[in-house]
């Protein structure tokens, strides 16, 4: 997939008409999705009404964990097979991953005030949540630290890749360190523990933040190469004169 | 690692005698093209003066051959290996001497020959003539003195080849001439030197003209 | 390659205790830091056997990353690194003989010291040796991943608090495991589970930072 999309100019050509139909879905699904999760589907028997926020902070969580995932693929293409189109998507990912990973810590924070009469949680997933977030200001801050483009694209792989090795570490050693949090139940083994009529709502906004990041992601992509053609115009005309 | 050694276990044979080839090459540079479909072959014992214009990418190439920079198109041969495998092979002399400002002259040597590879660095001070000051830490020397120190590395560990980096700067006449005699009998042994150059050093044998 | 892997610990290890090398500073940091824990919490003796073990934790993991600027930059900007990979023996090794200099020249000293701050946070005397000893392995984590945060940040100019923000995911597993060790070891004796995870922990960072830091400076040579 890469290695056709690696072409700056077949990516600009399909992204043309892609990024809109991705916009469209993206907000064809949250004006399905949202209604449908936070009115119509039944309130948590336990949690009552509040537990409504998992269908903005559950989506935020699994999408902020998929877009590092996306993030380390297209590093390691870049890494291995110098596609810069590969760079460019990884760059454009973070900002997208850094904002869903807010979403959930500041969701969570919400949702944890009601349910566990505290704003903040230090249980196992908010806080390798937290430092998902953290990993995703650093790769940013790395890009934005270094002038030369080439260079960092390199090292943001690389850092990229060493921060996917360190999620699952984190996660664990938390776990190990506290373990408060009420238990997976959407990927327990055995099948799903949640009820259909609030697991289609939160499918539809899981879909709904796929497509947002699908066009947010395109829209950054093309910024940057508009930028980088417009950088390479000005040192050829520079060279020219 | 390779158990490629630059020096051939021989006393007076020299160095291992190695060729360089280049064919076809193209550099980039911060997105840009230095330059493209350069080629040419230094055999053994070949003195290649490098000149061009700043800019033009001198330096590049020289970190290119270092196996530092790797080449957008073409290839580099050092002994028929790609450079990443020939650093053994090669010294890298740029712009920047690599030098410690609190440890003496000494010691720089000996940190040269142990990681480089080489033996004995009693004489190899005296050579470059710093036989006074080799217990002098690195930031009482002169600029020239530093330069020197540098050079030092070069028969510190012999290596066959010798990629230099405007290695006249801040030599005074004496340095100049010091610098010759090393390059001539560099090149006597079966060594190539490439050197990067704005003023004429020494007799080449051959010139590379970038830009 | 043993010679030159010798060659750059002797050499960073002299560098570090010479005028200058800066091995001095991130000690007098952490004793000065863990000095005001008792301003700020209060000098109540219970409270500060309960925090006084993970804060000496954290002021230690912020001294390490004291040293991490100038670990790689200077040899970047004197040209130093250039002879490194011209070297026969392979950079992760010589990154790692650097780390290793440091850990020497920083974590033991700075372990030392940790014994009578322990005590001084209220930590049973039987307790202090060991949590000297924690930190000592913990600050082998702590150098592989900064080993990598110096590397990534080498030629960025006034790279120190980008360090910072690169290096501190990584310093997340160590300093829980840590942590918890010394806060059992003060409770109750030797705990070999924490313990056993931060010594893998330890083991992991100083096996990958190395690497890691490796691939970058490449870049940065490029």
């Amino acid at each position: 997939m890469f290695a056709y999309f690696a072409n700056p100019d077949r990516f600009m050509r399909i992204s043309a008409w892609a990024l809109p139909i991705a916009t469209v879905l993206a907000i064809g699904l949250l004006v399905i999705g949202l209604p449908w999760g936070l009115l119509i589907a039944p309130a948590d028997f336990r949690q009552g009404e509040s537990a409504r926020i998992m269908f903005v902070h559950v989506p935020a969580a699994w999408w902020a964990l998929g877009i590092y995932t996306f993030m380390a693929l297209a590093s390691f293409a870049g890494l291995v097979w110098r596609h810069a189109l590969a760079d460019v998507a990884a760059r454009a990912a973070a900002p997208v991953g850094a904002a869903y990973a807010a979403l959930c810590l500041i969701t969570g924070s919400f949702w944890g005030a009601p349910t566990w009469g505290t704003w903040w949680e230090w249980d196992a997933r908010l806080t390798s949540m937290l430092v998902l977030f953290l990993t995703y200001v650093g790769y940013m801050a790395l890009w934005a630290a270094i002038e030369d483009e080439t260079r960092a694209a390199r090292l943001a792989a690389i850092l990229c890749l060493a921060g996917f090795i360190n999620i699952p570490i984190v996660k664990f050693s938390v776990d190990w360190w506290n373990s408060l949090h009420q238990p997976a139940s959407i990927l327990r083994a055995g099948g799903s523990a949640m009820d259909p009529s609030m697991m289609q709502p939160l499918l539809v906004m899981a879909m709904a933040y796929l497509a947002a990041f699908a066009a947010l992601l395109m829209a950054g992509m093309r910024a940057d190469v508009y930028r980088r053609r417009a950088a390479a115009n000005a040192v050829r005309r520079a060279r020219a004169a | 690692m390779t158990g490629y050694s630059g020096a051939t276990d021989q006393p007076g044979e020299g160095y291992r005698r190695v060729q360089l080839a280049i064919s076809d090459l193209a550099l980039d540079r911060g997105g840009w093209r230095l330059f493209e479909h350069l080629s040419f072959t230094a055999p053994a014992g070949a003195h290649v003066a490098l000149t061009g214009p700043n800019g033009a990418g001198k330096t590049s190439l020289l970190r290119a051959i270092a196996g530092f920079l790797r080449p957008a198109a073409g290839t580099i041969a050092v002994d028929g290996r790609a450079p990443e495998d020939a650093a053994p092979l090669l010294h890298f002399l740029g712009h920047r001497d690599g030098l410690k400002a609190t440890l003496d002259a000494r010691a720089h040597v000996r940190f040269w020959a142990d990681v480089l590879g080489g033996g004995a660095v009693e004489d190899v001070l005296a050579r470059v003539g710093l036989g006074r000051v080799t217990d002098l830490p690195a930031r009482t020397l002169s600029a020239g003195q530093s330069r020197r120190l540098a050079l030092a590395r070069l028969i510190a560990a012999p290596r066959p080849l010798w990629l230099l980096d405007e290695p006249a700067a801040a030599l005074d006449t004496a340095g100049k001439a010091l610098l010759n005699t090393l390059i001539d009998a560099h090149c006597a042994g079966g060594g190539i030197v490439v050197a990067a150059v704005h003023e004429p050093l020494g007799a080449p044998t051959q010139t590379v003209q970038l830009g | 390659m043993i010679r030159a892997v010798l060659a750059v610990f002797r050499r960073d290890l002299a560098l570090a205790w010479a005028a200058g090398g800066g091995a001095a500073a991130p000690l007098g940091f952490f004793v000065g830091a863990t000095a005001l824990v008792p301003l700020t919490a209060g000098p109540d003796p219970q409270t500060l056997a309960v925090i006084g073990p993970p804060l000496l934790w954290l002021t230690a993991a912020l001294a390490a990353l004291m040293v991490l600027e100038r670990l790689f930059q200077a040899d970047l900007e004197d040209g130093s690194l250039d002879q490194l990979l011209l070297s026969p023996a392979p950079l992760e090794l010589l990154v790692a003989a650097k780390g290793a200099a440091l850990w020497v020249a920083i974590g033991g000293p700075l372990a030392l010291v940790a014994m009578p701050m322990a005590l001084a946070m209220q930590t049973p005397p039987h307790a202090a040796p060991l949590a000297a000893l924690g930190l000592l392995v913990g600050l082998a984590a702590f150098i592989g991943a900064g080993l990598f945060g110096a590397a990534l940040a080498a030629g960025v100019r006034r790279g120190g608090v980008l360090i910072a923000i690169l290096v501190l995911p990584f310093f997340a597993p160590p300093i829980i495991f840590g942590a918890a060790a010394a806060s059992r070891a003060a409770a109750e004796g030797l705990s070999t589970d924490a313990f056993s995870f931060l010594c893998a922990t330890a083991l992991f960072f100083a096996a990958l930072g190395p690497i890691g830091a490796a691939a970058a400076l490449r870049q940065h040579l490029s």
